[in-house]
């Protein structure tokens, strides 16, 4: 039988609710998605009141500060805090984004923080990227080439210039997890970062396996399950366009 | 004792970190057909590595002239004659063909006019042994950082390096002096894992969590350095702290000195460009030691901007808007969300920030680990490389983009030296059950920890005294509070609070295993700079203004066991490695 609804265990549950004890007249309240996988519960919402009068510009800073001062168990990726690692990405007021990067002035009324869309949730705000990392490997990211001389391969600041907007990727998976066609197929579509990602290797011109990297993508399912929505592009916190990406190798494909 | 679950792997090798150098050497460990694990608590692009942003050092003579001598006395000069001279002939020698090798690998380079790889102006970086400047820095736009450790990652599966992607690493595993592995903790189930191996390689960069305002990322804790000392080896240099002269005012997120190399300059309250005054050839360009401090003489004299005059502007508004675009992209980006400031029309408000340890696991330039007893010794089994590691090629100051450069030319050394010892398939030696024992034992009492003290509030007590007595300018009294000071953190922990109990992704326990890293080397580098009673390189004391090259031309060692250190010293080595350069007496360092 086809199963619409959420499994039961699923379904989340109201949490646990943590007054602010500051007495601040600055107060935002702060919705976190938790679930510990070694109890066995419901994932649940807590809610958080923060002062703001103490509290750094960004969506992360109020997540460090929850971590700090208030509930230390709190489960969240965080490396770099300024928008180079991509370990922060999350779901901030129904938006994909760097938890670093994001400014909390920018979201309106209260904030709900949830991990990535549709990943297996490993704990609260964690969620397995295995599947996209196995994709990644899998569209061979370095380059080929068969020169073995020891200078350098020379390439034109034109040619260059073709690598911007793909190699800046930093991997967060922000596009990835806000596209349907990879929620539905995400074990057979390569969605939108590991296709830029593709791209990057394609389109480089040091490469001399242009046409064997195009082959191995051009897959109904591996590629063709773009259907330019573009939540990608929306998502991207770095600015980039992962569906132009994906358009060129589409393009590439049907002039070849 | 809970009981643990513990799953045994044997590894010719295991490389801990996996950011630019453990990344290196993992690839060429590969390479020699070495059985290889890589742990990691991170997934290797979201290492520190990615935030490096100007450039990789390499007399590749792309823009002019150069030669790897010069290269070599800028690192000498640069190093305030710290550095060992023979590691440093290796870096220097071995850089143009470890750049191009990066190139080989798919590093977007940005380029010349002619195709070549684009090399900028950096700090400290000049022609003909300080004459004039050269452009010697090869960019990635500046995203240097970011290009190489992706690329390096990419190289890794190219070889099928066998990552284990979220461990914690806990101790290193020791038998006679000799390494024989490791213990590490796997986030994602909550299983201990056993890996024996004939060498480990430490590769988990820098502790710039120590201090409240770092450049550095959340995870830089040390946790190599930290294991070091527990195994009761000695740390090196550990008073030798970077602060880079531009990190953003207020949030320290790093403002590259490629903005610099660019052209842009800094400027105080009056609107004059001060290091003029302090380094009349360099000026904006001489190390990040002399600006640092030039800026901290700035702002204690008044002449700071802001209502605090704390701090001091960063100009690039005078330059073509298309090379800001071009070469300085991610730096535009990063003060609008920073600073919220528009490169094109407006300065950047920059204060010197904690940035990178010169200090750290001593070792040979073939990444041997080094202890001393009695005299020099090498510690087998045991490497270290990267930030990680003190070679010392850096001395008591590093130049801006000979830390890229470091990782690739001694994780490359490493894997060289490693499959020179180690052949593949050897049968690995019987390990003590007290290894383990006393490592769970640790473990276990920290997660099990029921007290008041939760860790978040030690390390901000450690944070706050290391920023206070431990800054760019020390003195006999800051530094004597200091050292008391940083030891009431480490007491605390005896009434440590954590409330995660569970063992999956328990970050609160990561958190807590971090600060026991942290507080050592905290300790460590307090009392390492309270000893050196001279100033040199990033160790600027107020008592003692000048260097004393008659009795500290010397590394300090420091052991730590509990909050109890010891500290010891071994001489510079005052040779080259071969005589295809003369060693180069010390000077006095004007820039």
């Amino acid at each position: 039988m086809v199963q619409f609804n959420l499994p039961s265990n699923s379904k989340i549950k109201k949490g646990q609710y943590y007054k602010d004890k500051t007495g601040s007249k600055n107060i935002r309240k702060v919705n976190v998605y938790r679930w510990d996988p070694s109890k066995n519960e419901n994932p649940r919402i807590d809610t958080y009141e923060v002062d703001m009068d103490n509290c750094s510009s960004k969506v992360l800073d109020i997540l460090n500060k929850i971590k700090n001062e208030i509930d230390p168990s709190i489960a969240y990726r965080r490396s770099c805090a300024h928008g180079v690692c991509g370990s922060c990405a999350m779901n901030m007021n129904g938006k994909n984004g760097l938890a670093c990067t994001k400014s909390h002035s920018e979201l309106d009324g209260d904030i709900d923080i949830y991990p990535l869309p549709h990943l297996k949730v490993l704990k609260d705000l964690i969620g397995d990227l295995s599947i996209l990392y196995k994709q990644y490997e899998s569209v061979e990211p370095w380059l080929k080439t068969t020169k073995i001389n020891d200078k350098e391969n020379i390439q034109t600041k034109e040619d260059r210039a073709k690598l911007d907007g793909l190699y800046e990727c930093i991997m967060c998976a922000c596009c990835s997890t806000s596209c349907p066609s990879y929620w539905w197929n995400g074990e057979k579509y390569l969605g939108p970062a590991v296709l830029l990602q593709a791209y990057r290797w394609i389109i480089d011109s040091r490469d001399e396996d242009r046409k064997e990297r195009l082959k191995k993508v051009a897959d109904e399912l591996k590629l063709y399950r773009c259907h330019t929505i573009l939540n990608c592009t929306n998502a991207c916190p770095k600015g980039l366009n992962p569906a132009k990406a994906i358009a060129e190798i589409k393009k590439m494909l049907a002039t070849a | 004792m809970s009981s643990y679950k513990i799953i045994d792997h044997e590894y010719d090798v295991v490389v801990l970190g996996a950011g630019g150098s453990g990344l290196r050497a993992a690839v060429g460990l590969s390479e020699a057909g070495l059985k290889t694990a890589c742990v990691s608590k991170v997934f290797p692009t979201r290492s520190h590595t990615s935030a490096a942003q100007g450039g990789i050092s390499a007399a590749l003579g792309n823009m002019g002239e150069d030669d790897w001598r010069w290269h070599m006395y800028d690192t000498v000069k640069g190093a305030d004659w710290l550095g060992d001279q023979d590691s440093i002939e290796y870096l220097c020698k071995e850089a143009p063909a470890a750049v191009l090798e990066l190139e080989k690998y798919g590093v977007p380079f940005s380029r010349t006019e002619d195709g070549k790889i684009y090399q900028r102006p950096f700090g400290g970086m000049t022609k003909n042994y300080g004459n004039e400047t050269v452009q010697r820095t090869c960019a990635a736009a500046d995203r240097t950082g970011h290009a190489i450790l992706h690329t390096l990652y990419g190289q890794a599966l190219k070889h099928n390096t066998e990552f284990f992607i979220e461990y914690f690493a806990l101790d290193l595993i020791m038998k006679d002096g000799a390494c024989k592995g490791l213990i590490a903790w796997n986030l994602n189930d909550g299983t201990i894992h056993r890996f024996r191996s004939h060498i480990t390689i430490i590769a988990t960069g820098g502790y710039g969590k120590v201090y409240y305002s770092a450049t550095s990322a959340h995870t830089c804790t040390g946790d190599g350095n930290a294991m070091v000392l527990r195994a009761g080896l000695p740390l090196q240099d550990m008073e030798f702290v970077q602060f880079h002269p531009t990190g953003i005012y207020g949030h320290g997120t790093l403002i590259s000195e490629g903005v610099r190399g660019e052209g842009g300059y800094l400027v105080n309250s009056k609107g004059e460009r001060f290091m003029e005054r302090y380094a009349p050839k360099a000026k904006d360009l001489a190390s990040r030691d002399v600006v640092s401090r030039s800026i901290a003489v700035e702002i204690n004299e008044g002449r700071g901007i802001g209502k605090e005059q704390d701090h001091v502007h960063l100009h690039i508004d005078h330059l073509d808007p298309k090379v800001i675009e071009e070469r300085l992209p991610g730096i535009s980006e990063a003060s609008k969300l920073f600073a919220n400031v528009d490169v094109t029309k407006e300065p950047i408000p920059v204060v010197p920030t904690v940035h990178y340890n010169m200090g750290g696991i001593p070792t040979n330039y073939k990444a041997e680990v080094l202890t001393v007893n009695g005299s020099e010794k090498t510690v087998p089994g045991l490497m270290a490389i990267g930030e990680a590691a003190c070679v010392s090629v850096h001395g008591a100051n590093r130049l801006g983009s000979n830390s890229l450069i470091d990782l690739v030319v001694f994780g490359r050394a490493a894997a060289k030296r490693a499959a020179e010892l180690v052949k593949p398939g050897m049968k690995h030696d019987e390990i003590d059950k007290s290894e383990t024992d006393r490592c769970l034992d640790r473990f276990d009492k920290l997660r099990n920890s029921q007290g008041s003290n939760p860790t978040s509030e030690l390390r901000l007590s450690m944070q706050k005294t290391m920023q206070s007595k431990c800054a760019v300018f020390r003195s006999e009294k800051t530094l004597k509070e200091g050292v008391d000071e940083i030891r009431k953190p480490f007491e605390g922990m005896e009434s440590l609070s954590v409330k995660d109990k569970s063992l999956i992704f328990n970050t609160d326990l990561v958190e807590t295993l971090e600060f026991d890293n942290l507080i050592r080397q905290a300790i460590t580098t307090m009392d390492s700079a309270y000893h050196r009673k001279e100033s040199r390189g990033a160790h600027a004391r107020e008592d003692f203004p000048k260097r004393d090259d008659e009795n500290y031309m010397q590394h300090t060692l420091s052991w730590c066991n509990g909050a109890k250190t010891k500290i010891n010293y071994r001489p510079v080595h005052r040779s080259t490695l071969t005589n295809d350069v003369q060693y180069f007496p010390p000077q006095e360092r004007v820039y």
